[in-house]
């Protein structure tokens, strides 16, 4: 175990000093490597806010019932009883106009245009929510309530949230398409790097192969290099999309404001940095790896 | 210590280095292997060392198999020798003392106990005050001191060279053969392969021909 951790100690030391020997090319392959694990993981944080955008509206699909502008109180009262009674139907929720003006006038700063309207244009209106998620079910229930008498229209409200979410799909689709792409990218990247140093220290590897180092001996510096690539490669990454989430709320803020709104652009939550990076260090492990092996063999072989 | 069996080594192509060749080496012994270049000193050591594999026969050390072993075995059969190669094979990124050093790092051996070792080692072959010296300013005799340097640090029991005066002058090569005697009076086994018949004094011969002993 002590021979074990001195072994390692002596790797890590070695790569240390490597890294230290040649900083400036060392720098800029992390930096490449920080480059292009910040484009799908920028894509991923966009995405990312837009599903909470989403969420912050509401998912669950409802149907909005607007009555005639002439409806009395009784057919308020009759449509409310059908409702009631109807077997689709899981809750509902009554919105009187008043109410709805109201509580219009108070949100969103639209106050200085709505302040020009004379009276209330608003009708009133149901909020129902169906047993069934079923787009198709309630769509058949939208039909079914736009026949109801002093029904004026009835709206399904779901359906452009629903779009968005198929829109975000489409989008975690692309970011996964974007990672694997660029996973293999950085693979060959770090696989190559190491090859690299893998041939201007062949006569070293030759030698203590000769000697009788084992391959795990020869492979340890070169994997330590390669993790160490990819798991900087991956702060950069981090540190790029941060310093990009910066610039962009700056902009973001100020037209959140003009919509009275306090909505910014949040950072990537710690279980995706962390998966990030550590994804980043698994990916230099595993060129390196590659890289070594295939070099150790091709040894072998002559 | 070593024991070869009717040992074949054929290459690629079909060039027979080795042809049936069978002999015991015990332990302290002192075997100067000789014969014309292209006689097959330098496979019989590869052999040895299980830096190369036998086509046939059975090759021994301590009692080990190393033509039927494992390739995750070698390097540890490996350590059991010091190697001295034709052209050193010393790494000329590095100073005396790190190249001393790295069979140490090799077996696990670093830090204060290496550096006592590797000095030991450098004083031995009379190097001590060039250890920070780098080998390409070293003279071609002073290069192969320090190749035996290395060979010895990790305190192998069988010490391996090839052609060890090769390029050097007589002095030189009168120097480097008395420092193998002197590995071989502490009890180190000493195989030296060379085509010079001059300096095998007080050794056992070997002498091939073709790829066979010659009596």
């Amino acid at each position: 175990m002590k021979a074990w951790i001195a072994a390692h100690r002596q790797a890590l030391l070695l790569v240390l000093k490597k890294l230290h020997m040649a900083p400036l090319a060392n720098l800029i392959m992390i930096g490449v490597i920080g480059v292009t694990l910040s484009l799908p993981a920028g894509l991923y944080l966009v995405i990312d806010n837009l599903r909470t955008v989403a969420g912050t509206v509401g998912t669950e699909p409802q149907v909005t019932l607007f009555l005639a502008l002439d409806s009395t109180g009784t057919d308020i009262k009759d449509i409310e009883q059908r409702l009631a009674m109807h077997p689709a139907v899981r809750d509902f929720q009554f919105l009187g106009r008043e109410a709805a003006w109201r509580a219009l006038k108070e949100k969103n700063g639209l106050n200085d245009t709505l302040a020009d309207l004379e009276k209330n244009p608003l009708p009133d209106a149901f909020v129902i929510h169906a047993k069934s998620t079923d787009p198709v079910a309630i769509e058949a229930l939208q039909q079914e309530f736009s026949g109801w008498p002093h029904v004026e229209h009835a709206q399904m409200d779901a359906a452009w949230v629903k779009r968005l979410y198929a829109v975000l799909q489409l989008g975690n689709k692309a970011v996964l398409i974007l990672t694997g792409l660029l996973g293999f990218a950085l693979f060959a990247i770090i696989g190559n790097t190491i090859r690299l140093q893998i041939l201007t220290q062949r006569e070293e590897i030759e030698v203590s192969k000769l000697i009788g180092a084992t391959d795990r001996f020869i492979r340890r510096p070169f994997l330590y290099a390669g993790t160490l690539h990819g798991l900087l490669g991956g702060g950069v990454a981090w540190l790029i999309l941060l310093a990009a989430l910066y610039i962009f709320n700056l902009s973001v803020s100020d037209l959140a404001r003009l919509y009275a709104s306090d909505f910014e652009l949040q950072p990537l939550g710690l279980d995706a940095s962390l998966a990030l990076v550590c994804g980043s260090a698994a990916l230099g492990w595993l060129g390196s790896w590659w890289a070594v092996s295939r070099y150790l063999s091709r040894l072998e072989q002559s | 210590m070593i024991t070869f069996d009717q040992v074949t080594k054929r290459y690629p192509g079909g060039h027979e280095a080795l042809r049936g060749i069978s002999f015991e080496i015990g332990k302290g012994e002192l075997v100067f292997i000789t014969g014309h270049s292209g006689a097959g000193k330098s496979t019989l050591l590869k052999l040895a060392a299980a830096i190369e594999r036998p086509t046939s026969g059975t090759i021994l050390v301590n009692g080990q198999n190393v033509g039927k072993m494992r390739r995750t075995g070698l390097p540890y059969v490996r350590r059991n020798f010091g190697l001295i190669f034709q052209d050193h094979k010393l790494l000329y990124d590095r100073s005396a003392f790190d190249n001393v050093a790295l069979p140490l790092a090799i077996g696990g051996i670093t830090g204060r106990e290496a550096g006592k070792r590797i000095r030991a080692a450098l004083d031995k072959v009379g190097l001590l005050h060039r250890e920070r010296a780098m080998p390409i300013s070293l003279s071609g005799g002073e290069q192969q001191r320090l190749a035996i340097a290395r060979a010895i640090v990790s305190r192998p029991a069988i010490l391996l060279a090839d052609e060890p005066t090769g390029n050097l002058d007589a002095n030189y090569a009168t120097d480097i053969m008395a420092l193998f005697r002197s590995f071989n009076e502490v009890g180190v086994t000493v195989l030296v392969a060379t085509h010079d018949a001059s300096s095998t004094d007080a050794g056992r011969l070997l002498h091939l021909d073709h790829g066979a002993i010659a009596a």
